[in-house]
């Protein structure tokens, strides 16, 4: 039988949304401050009514569901579900303001590509874009990375036993320190120390290419925000063939691996125990995908010799492949160059990589290593199982920071979560074909957009239908979250509708 | 004696309107600039071609060695350019949000996959002149967004400090 929400369920969940909301109202003025010193002044006020706005309706929420229950694990689902859709309504209202976006939709795309580190846009022309707007697009990036619930629960949540229901909704099951809020902050310092190091490799490499120093700087803090938090918007149009340097894209390929690894793995490499990269299942089977994926894209470019030289075709297809693979979704090519001139074989192997992602507790989306890592061990256990005499017990290993014997309950989980993402990348690409897209393109931009990742063939532009752009947001709002809060969500709702 | 001035004037006039007509079409070729949306969607058919394409200047102009790289905007997409790097001491303004980019004609050799600069899609100039030197575009303030602000922000001041009396209200009783 269903149970109707109650309206203690609906005030914790309101309670709690509310202090996520003024959590994001806050942000908003850290642009407004870095208009008012680069003295961009529209922008400025775009985000002083975005913030006040943004603050008022969290705070007007916190007093309406006033409350000091604690949330259980359905109100935190459902909770962290909302403060997504929330942080995308909020966070394109100074976007909509500056006039780069045709529609408050565009915008909302853009927001909720920001924030699920997708990298689709939507926007404008880019190139006149505002310092500050840029620098928002770039931010939310590196927000929804570490996750919108993070920042809360880092900043602006004291000793919350609900945290943890908060914390795993957001696609984050594991703590890498024993108090969850200690684990947020944890995941900002790494974040933090980083961008110091990525802004300033950057900044020192675009200077040496030709660009002056305030704007080496500024591209490269953006730019290491997109490729750490693997998200794939850049100051330019043309990506990141915008700086025409090898360098750089040695540099965003570096941070992208980073970005894509287990923020447990940084902690262990911070306390000198490098050895676990070798050991981890998710790093070894990240390697093996990486070879695989990569091997199916250069035979496909080499079949109808897309490029001229073995090192050109190498250094298109890794960078591609790499940016697919982490789900950043950095491009050195034209979108529409995917559909004219690479062939569908190399497509399938950026597909892939698309699909597989990076690891568990780190800032990409899709299946994810541990899954696939899980799935192939579990496959491995049952041909052991046919193989061995009968009366042999067959157990499992795998090492993940410490070892761990092979669970039915785990290969469930994991088989569960893969199946959802194939449901959601063909369900996208079915959308796309309804609209007359050939099916490999509708698969790419589908894929693209429900594992958070961001390369486009070019079906993303401004002209596209209008029920395109909203499965789109719910492909990357649903893959971001991945699933379970957002079926709690649609439970709650139902139950609203239909319980008693 | 007529009939050969009369042929000698049509002969000239025949010279000139096919001069005059040769002049225009060269200019309306000169004129005719590739889009860029035509050369990416094209560019195994522009492959090795010398082709024209004109654009406004964005971002910024690097200087690698003797050469620039040039970015060029025609309004739908944009085109990298190698140039001498002499090209850039004539260029003023790159375009940004506060500047309008000098609009740049260029001819020179298409490459969809340059082998000297690591496969890029690039056009490598054989000349560049500027069309039209870009502008500083002043920031003009739009007051409805200034009161917006300003009315927003007052509010949420207000409705912050009602709130906070409330609340001392509460805890004094």
């Amino acid at each position: 039988m269903l149970i109707k929400p109650t309206v203690g369920d609906i005030k914790n969940i309101g309670f709690y949304l509310g202090k996520i909301i003024v959590g994001l109202g806050f942000i908003m003025f850290l642009p407004m401050l870095f208009a008012v010193m680069v003295q961009e002044w529209n922008p400025a006020f775009d985000f002083l009514i975005g913030g006040s706005v943004t603050l008022l309706i969290g705070f007007f929420l916190t007093k309406l569901c006033e409350t000091t229950r604690d949330l259980n694990w359905m109100q935190g689902m459902v909770m962290v579900s909302l403060a997504w859709l929330a942080a995308m309504f909020f966070g394109a209202i100074p976007l909509y303001l500056s006039g780069h976006w045709n529609s408050f939709l565009d915008a909302s795309f853009e927001s909720m590509s920001g924030f699920a580190t997708t990298g689709l846009t939507l926007v404008q022309d880019l190139d006149h874009l505002s310092y500050t707007h840029n620098l928002w697009r770039h931010l939310i990036m590196f927000v929804g990375g570490q996750g919108i619930v993070i920042v809360a629960l880092s900043f602006f949540v004291k000793g919350l036993a609900g945290a943890f229901k908060m914390y795993v909704g957001e696609a984050r099951d594991e703590r890498i320190l024993p108090n969850v809020i200690h684990t947020s902050r944890f995941i900002w310092m790494v974040s933090i120390v980083y961008l110091v190091l990525g802004t300033l490799a950057l900044g020192i490499v675009g200077i040496s290419s030709g660009m002056d120093p305030f704007r080496a700087f500024f591209h490269g803090a953006c730019v290491f925000m997109a490729a750490f938090d693997t998200g794939g918007f850049t100051p330019q149009t043309q990506n990141i063939l915008y700086y025409h340097s090898l360098s750089f894209e040695i540099i965003t390929i570096i941070i992208m691996i980073l970005g894509s690894l287990n923020f447990k793995l940084h902690y262990y490499i911070w306390m000198g125990k490098r050895r676990e990269i070798f050991r981890n299942i998710e790093t070894r089977t990240l390697f093996f995908t990486i070879l695989a994926t990569l091997f199916i894209t250069l035979i496909g470019l080499n079949q109808l010799h897309t490029y001229p030289q073995t090192m050109v075709l190498f250094r298109k297809g890794f960078y591609q492949l790499i940016s697919g693979h982490t789900g950043t979704g950095f491009q050195t090519i034209y979108a529409n160059q995917f559909v004219d001139e690479w062939p569908h074989l190399a497509l399938v192997g950026i597909i892939s990589a698309m699909a597989l992602g990076g690891a568990v507790c780190s800032t990409t989306g899709a299946i994810k290593m541990l899954r696939i890592g899980i799935i192939f061990q579990a496959l491995k256990q049952d041909l052991k199982i046919i193989m061995l005499p009968e009366r042999s017990v067959v157990m499992q290993k795998f090492h993940h920071i410490k070892d761990v014997f092979l669970e039915d309950k785990q290969v469930r989980s994991a088989l569960l979560i893969t199946l959802s993402y194939l449901i959601l990348y063909c369900a996208g690409s079915v959308m796309g074909m309804l609209y007359g897209y050939p099916f490999l393109e509708s698969l790419f931009e589908s894929t693209s957009a429900a594992a958070n990742v961001g390369l486009s063939c070019g079906i993303t532009n401004t002209a596209m239908p209008n029920v395109l752009k909203v499965t789109y947001i719910i492909e990357m709002w649903a893959g971001r979250l991945e699933f379970m809060s957002v079926f709690t969500l649609i439970g709650f709702l139902f139950a609203a509708l239909r319980g008693k | 004696m007529r009939k050969n001035a009369y042929n000698f004037s049509k002969t000239i006039c025949f010279i000139l309107i096919a001069a005059v007509y040769i002049f225009l079409g060269e200019i309306c070729c000169a004129a005719q600039s590739i889009l860029s949306t035509e050369l990416i969607d094209n560019a195994k058919k522009y492959d090795g071609q010398v082709v024209d394409f004109e654009g406004e200047v964005i971002g910024d102009v690097m200087s690698r060695g003797g050469h620039v790289w040039l970015n060029l905007n025609d309004g739908r997409n944009v085109v990298s350019v190698w140039a001498e790097g002499e090209t850039a001491r004539d260029i003023q303004f790159a375009g940004s949000y506060k500047r309008r980019g000098d609009w740049l004609l260029v001819r020179g050799i298409f490459h969809r996959a340059c082998e000297e600069h690591g496969g890029d899609l690039d056009i490598h100039a054989q000349t560049v002149s500027v069309h039209e030197h870009g502008k500083s575009i002043p920031e003009i303030p739009d007051p409805v967004k200034q009161r917006t602000g300003i009315m927003s922000a007052l509010i949420l001041f207000v409705v912050w400090g009602l709130s906070r009396l409330v609340d001392k209200k509460r805890k004094h009783r």
